[in-house]
């Protein structure tokens, strides 16, 4: 080791520098690894970069809001700059918001950047895993990956709701006051789990406290572990891409980290903060001093969580609590005299919701139970090339947009002028039929996707002339396409249904059955890829041969342009 | 209306309503707590010429009787109005919401169909049917006052009022679609006439419950935050988070898409 | 030339090889990238100059904008107590943009920089298996031989032992959660401190008065008149030392008259109102918001939070939205002084279902 520093003499500053580092931390193997690791490059691809980067713009603003943030729930006389609230008693909390947005020069801007960047967070997460899913990406070997995905955005919805309730006023009040009221409808558990949340009854002077402890402190630890994990996973697997010419399960194409990706994602922090910034600088989030000091006797029309919690606030409103006289709060008598509440208006509308959460962290073993698709896949799937998939997944959205938008029933109502009655009946319809016909439509999209670019592949793109032969029939001029976009376009498998297969014991079983028959529902209605075959039919013989301008890519490159053709 | 609103410091603003309330009759307030206003009020009725009665109530047979009968007394189509005051008369044409233009859930805020002439007379015409409350005095619109406390008022609105007009006043949706409007751009007046008699669905704030001190309060907190405007930029209606969810995924989302496709595309 | 592609041409493959081996999956074999087409300022020295330029025009941008933040921040000052609200707007709107622009201007920059001048040519890098087989077999083996030196498998006794205190060692630290519900044992009005007993009882009781929310004024029942509706909390409230809010978020009630031959009252209920003055629990019995809205001539209460809609000629039942049941009414009439006065508390707890409400 005594001889390692004298057989290397930096000769510059910068070298010098990254001598004396690497020589006390072994850091040259990671510079290896990373410096020139490629990335694909696809703008689909960043949303997992825009969460990232909100969430570190979270940080940094959070950490300012909280040198002057107290969360305390005691009581005391407001003596700030906002007149219209000076002279009313409120918890420190709230005042020290209000101090917040109007005494500390500032401040009002990184409150409404921290709460921005949450809603940015929650909506970049959630675009991403909308692609994730639509292409695939959480085959083998990403399922854990994508597990770990499914845990960030629910900890990115806690992070929100605890950050919501802060500031102790009406609005987020009344949203402390439904999550009460969810929790005392738990069977068993529930005023035991109201009680120990608020420290006695609803609304105490704990909660904010403890909120504040939660989002400070043990919901950001746990981001910051996922993402950890997450960003971990992604350098051991290696990033997707698309199908296209080049492109292989075996290899990832794209750029390295040094120059091109570092300065590019780099920029691309700088871009977010900015956007985030233009936002909060003029646009009001969350007007505080509007809504006054919570007080459990207030509320205010246009009572709603911010938006990802909207779906839960929703899937309460869709609920109806009675159909006729028939009542859902159940009250059953026990063999020891009392009786016990089950309030099933409250409890039913958790179901949907949770099902959608589960089945979203077990999809990626569903998918593969049903398909029996135990490949290594890194290369995705095009939407339209899984179409049911797809069709599953723009279901789930719709469902979930159901949820979502029952949750602005009273909105949707005032400025459609319509009746929220007639907006929740419709709502209430949608909530059943939306899915299915969501699935019905999404896969014929798909599959009619599908045969035009097998359209496109026999025949070429229509050139938009149009030609008259010498017998007087039109036709329109085709052309044909290169081999780069050919190959895109052909290259994905033709999977059939695998029929149920026979257990150990030599019997099919129910559940294999069941496999079997939703493994039909994936693969039976398919537009497999142009074959060989075909495409030489297609060139040789085909219908418009006649027509076809032969434009490949040496023919297009042909001469005109010397640097390019080969 | 918004004129109306605009020029309510104009000094001869002042002055033209204190002629109306001269001229238009107070009428008996219900409550014994203001019976000495209310028999003031009474004491004008007298004064209030015989000629504007005369106007208004041709005013009100020619434009208001096929629905609310003759004499006012009710009619297939619309309720009696003997003894709504002048104060509903004046809120109601005053506001553009009378006369009505098609049936629906309520009446809906419009441009003005009578001049404020007309409207005094149809309501001085109305008050002299039965005793009702009357167009509010002058002291209890002025909120630069003496005495108003904003904070005070703003404590009254989010306890009466936010539950249905939202906390900044944008309004909010009721049951089977009707609405309690937005009160944006609503002069004082028709604001405190408005808790006065209880248009339409919304509750009676009479002065029992909310007194003329306490209205005034009120209006000076809305015209406060109104005057203020949103100090963060704009203000998305002041619809709270559901707005906001809806800027940041259409607008929010368009600049970042807008920027990463920019950002992965081949520069040329 | 145009037919070479399908019929399998390596012309544009290159290093790459397709995937699946001899046998092609798909109708041609992988072309391999396309050719780099080179950009404007690979090509034009002069081109490159200019996108130099334009990237420090970015960055000089940005510059210019963490000047604009410190004139908003030095140059609108700290705001004062009374001052116009435009004030604060501009300073907010000066930091911000400010910040923006900062942002902005070398984000924008460094990408256009990586765009123009950095090289573009894509690259192709290998994927390597995730695991081998031989490193598998190796951990396996070594988990073997831990296990093994440490003989836990040979001495039941001590494993079992071991399984015990770690299933017990972090009880205390469950339990010591306990304590998370202790507020109400500081509180004024707390019957029970514990568990959800507590949740049937609120501060109404015979004789208790009933004045107005937030002043604290009692009234009068001649000043309840027919269409209002008053916001009324029980009186001693407003003097509450620790646990006003837990009292106030259940004592809330809503106080409104109407013609009394407009409802139907159940028997046993004909006198808890005085002359159509009736009071209801405020609080929603879904998850608890208050339900402050009284429509005057449809006499509904609609919860703002969740649409429910409970009718008042009905005694509150529930006629739209997610409650499931109605909203508790409580038992009035008035004193000798003419005072509205509660006559018990409320025959059942008030707010949301819980478990033992039964």
């Amino acid at each position: 080791m005594s001889t390692a520093t004298n057989q290397f003499q930096p000769a510059t500053t910068t070298g010098r520098l990254a001598n004396f580092i690497d020589t006390r931390t072994g850091a040259s193997p990671i510079v290896k690894f990373f410096a020139r690791k490629i990335f694909p490059d696809h703008w689909t691809f960043m949303f997992g970069e825009v969460a990232l980067y909100s969430f570190v713009i979270l940080l940094l603003s959070g950490a300012f809001l909280t040198f002057f943030f107290d969360p305390s729930m005691s009581h005391v006389t407001y003596n700030g700059a906002y007149a219209p609230l000076r002279g009313i008693e409120m918890s420190a909390a709230y005042a020290s918001s209000l101090d917040i947005s109007f005494d500390i020069r500032g401040g009002l801007f990184m409150r409404q950047l921290h709460h921005w960047a949450a809603l940015m967070f929650v909506m970049a997460m959630s675009v991403h895993m909308l692609r994730i899913f639509f292409t695939g990406a959480f085959r083998r070997p990403r399922e854990l990956n994508w597990v770990v995905g499914c845990f960030l955005l629910m900890a990115g919805w806690a992070a929100g709701f605890t950050g919501y309730s802060l500031p102790d006023d009406v609005l987020s009040g009344n949203g402390l006051r439904i999550i009460d009221g969810i929790l005392k409808a738990l069977p068993l558990v529930g005023s035991y789990l109201s009680a120990f949340l608020f420290g006695g009854e609803f609304p105490g002077y704990a909660v904010i406290g403890r909120l504040y402890a939660l989002h400070i402190m043990i919901v950001p630890a746990a981001i910051l572990l996922l993402i950890g994990i997450h960003l971990f996973m992604v350098v051991v697997h290696k990033h997707t891409q698309y199908p296209g010419p080049g492109r292989t399960e075996n290899n990832v194409v794209g750029y390295p980290v040094g120059p091109v990706y570092a300065a590019k994602a780099g920029g691309f922090f700088f871009i977010v903060f900015g956007i985030l910034a233009l936002i909060a600088s003029t646009v009001t989030i969350n007007a505080i001093w509007n809504y006054g000091p919570y007080d459990p006797s207030p509320v205010q029309a246009g009572t709603q969580p911010d938006w990802y919690i909207g779906v839960f606030d929703g899937a309460l409103r869709l609920m109806p609590g009675m159909i006729g006289d028939f009542s859902f709060l159940w009250n059953i008598p026990m063999p020891w005299g009392a009786s016990v509440s089950l309030p099933m208006g409250v409890l039913i509308p958790l179901i949907p919701v949770g099902l959608l959460i589960v089945g979203m962290v077990a999809w990626p073993w569903i998918e593969r139970w049903i398909t029996k698709d135990d490949r290594e896949h890194h290369i995705l799937d095009r939407p339209r090339n899984a179409p049911t998939r797809t069709g599953i997944g723009v279901a789930a959205v719709v469902w979930y947009s159901v949820m979502m938008m029952a949750a602005s029933s009273d909105l949707i109502a005032t400025h459609f002028h319509v009746a929220f009655n007639d907006v929740l009946y419709t709502l209430r319809a949608l909530f059943f039929l939306g899915p299915v016909l969501a699935f019905i439509i999404t896969r014929r999209i798909c599959l009619s996707l599908q045969r035009r670019d097998r359209e496109t592949v026999l025949h070429g793109h229509e050139a938009g002339v149009i030609e008259m032969s010498p017998e007087g029939g039109f036709h329109e001029r085709h052309r044909q396409l290169d081999d780069f976009e050919l190959y895109r376009l052909v290259s994905f498998d033709d999977t059939r249904p695998t029929p149920a297969t026979p257990g150990r014991n030599g019997k099919i079983s129910g559940l294999e059955k069941a496999r079997a028959g939703l493994n039909r529902m994936f693969y039976e209605e398919r537009v497999s890829p142009v074959t060989r075959e075909e495409l030489v039919e297609s060139r040789l013989h085909g219908g418009h041969g006649d027509h076809l301008e032969p434009v490949g890519v040496g023919a297009r490159n042909g001469g005109s342009n010397p640097e390019i053709a080969h | 209306m918004k004129a109306l609103s605009q020029n309510r410091r104009h000094p001869l603003m002042g002055l033209a309503l204190l002629l109306l309330g001269l001229l238009v009759t107070g009428g008996l307030y219900s409550v014994a707590s203001t019976v000495n206003q209310a028999q003031a009020a009474t004491q004008v009725t007298a004064a209030a010429s015989a000629d504007d009665i005369a106007e208004g109530e041709k005013l009100f047979n020619a434009n208001c009787a096929s629905c609310h009968g003759t004499g006012a007394a009710g009619g297939p189509a619309g309720p009696s109005l003997v003894g709504v005051g002048a104060a509903s008369v004046d809120f109601q044409v005053g506001t553009g919401r009378m006369p009505m233009q098609m049936n629906g859930p309520q009446a809906q805020r419009k441009s003005t169909q009578f001049s404020e002439e007309q409207t005094a007379q149809l309501a001085a015409y109305v008050a002299s049917l039965g005793a009702g409350p009357g167009v509010p005095e002058d002291e209890y619109l002025d909120i630069d006052a003496e005495g108003v406390d904003i904070a005070k008022g703003g404590d009254l609105f989010r306890i009466n009022c936010a539950m249905c007009h939202n906390a900044a006043a944008a309004g909010g949706a009721l049951t089977r679609g009707k609405y309690a409007p937005s009160l944006q751009d609503v002069s004082a007046k028709h604001i405190y006439e408005a808790m006065e008699t209880g248009p339409q669905n919304m509750p009676v704030f009479s002065d029992s419950n909310l007194k003329p001190e306490d209205k005034r309060d009120i209006i000076a907190y809305l015209k406060t935050i109104e005057t203020n405007g949103s100090p963060g930029g704009l203000a998305l209606g002041s619809l709270g988070p559901v707005a906001e969810g809806l800027f940041i995924w259409t607008a929010g989302l368009a600049l970042i898409v807008g920027f990463m496709v920019w950002l992965t595309s081949r520069s040329s | 030339m145009g037919e070479k592609g399908f019929e399998g041409t390596e012309e544009h493959s290159g290093a790459l090889e397709h995937a699946g081996g001899d046998t092609p999956r798909y109708a041609i074999e992988n072309p391999g990238l396309p050719p780099h087409r080179p950009r404007l300022a690979d090509e034009d020295p002069r081109a490159a100059k200019r996108a130099e330029r334009q990237v420090s025009v970015f960055f000089l941008i940005s510059v210019l904008g963490t000047v604009l933040f410190f004139i908003g921040y030095f140059g609108v000052g700290q705001i004062g107590n009374d001052e116009d609200f435009g004030l604060l707007f501009l300073q907010n709107l000066l930091l911000g943009l400010g910040v923006a622009l900062a942002m902005l201007g070398i984000g924008i920059g460094v990408v256009h920089w990586a765009k123009t001048l950095m090289p573009d040519h894509e690259t192709i890098e290998e994927r390597h298996e995730i695991r081998s087989e031989a490193d598998r077999a190796a951990a396996q083996g070594m988990i073997a031989d831990i296990l093994d030196e440490s003989q836990i498998k040979r001495r039941p006794l001590l494993r079992n032992t071991l399984i015990g205190a770690a299933v017990l060692a972090p009880l205390p630290f469950i339990f010591a959660f306990r304590d998370l519900d202790n507020t109400d044992n500081f509180s004024d009005q707390a019957a029970e401190n514990f568990g959800p007993e507590r949740l049937r009882h609120t501060m109404w009781a015979e004789g208790v008065r009933l004045v107005r929310d937030p002043t604290g004024s009692p009234i009068k029942a001649s000043d309840v008149t027919l269409g209002s509706a008053m916001h009324v909390i029980p009186e001693g409230l407003n003097e509450v030392e620790h646990g006003k809010l837990n009292e106030k978020a259940k004592a809330v009630v809503l106080v409104m008259r109407l013609d009394p031959s407009k409802v139907d009252i159940t028997p046993g209920r004909e006198d808890w109102n005085v002359d159509g003055i009736f009071a209801y629990s405020k609080v929603c019995t879904h998850v608890g918001c208050p339900i402050a809205l009284y429509e005057q001539h449809t006499h509904h209460l609609l919860c703002p939070c969740h649409q429910s809609t409970f009718d008042l000629t009905q005694e509150c039942k529930v006629i739209f939205g997610p409650a499931s049941h109605a909203l508790p009414q409580l038992p009035i009439t008035v004193d000798d002084e003419g005072f509205l006065v509660a006559q018990s508390d409320f025959h059942e707890p008030v707010g949301p279902v819980y478990w033992e409400r039964g």
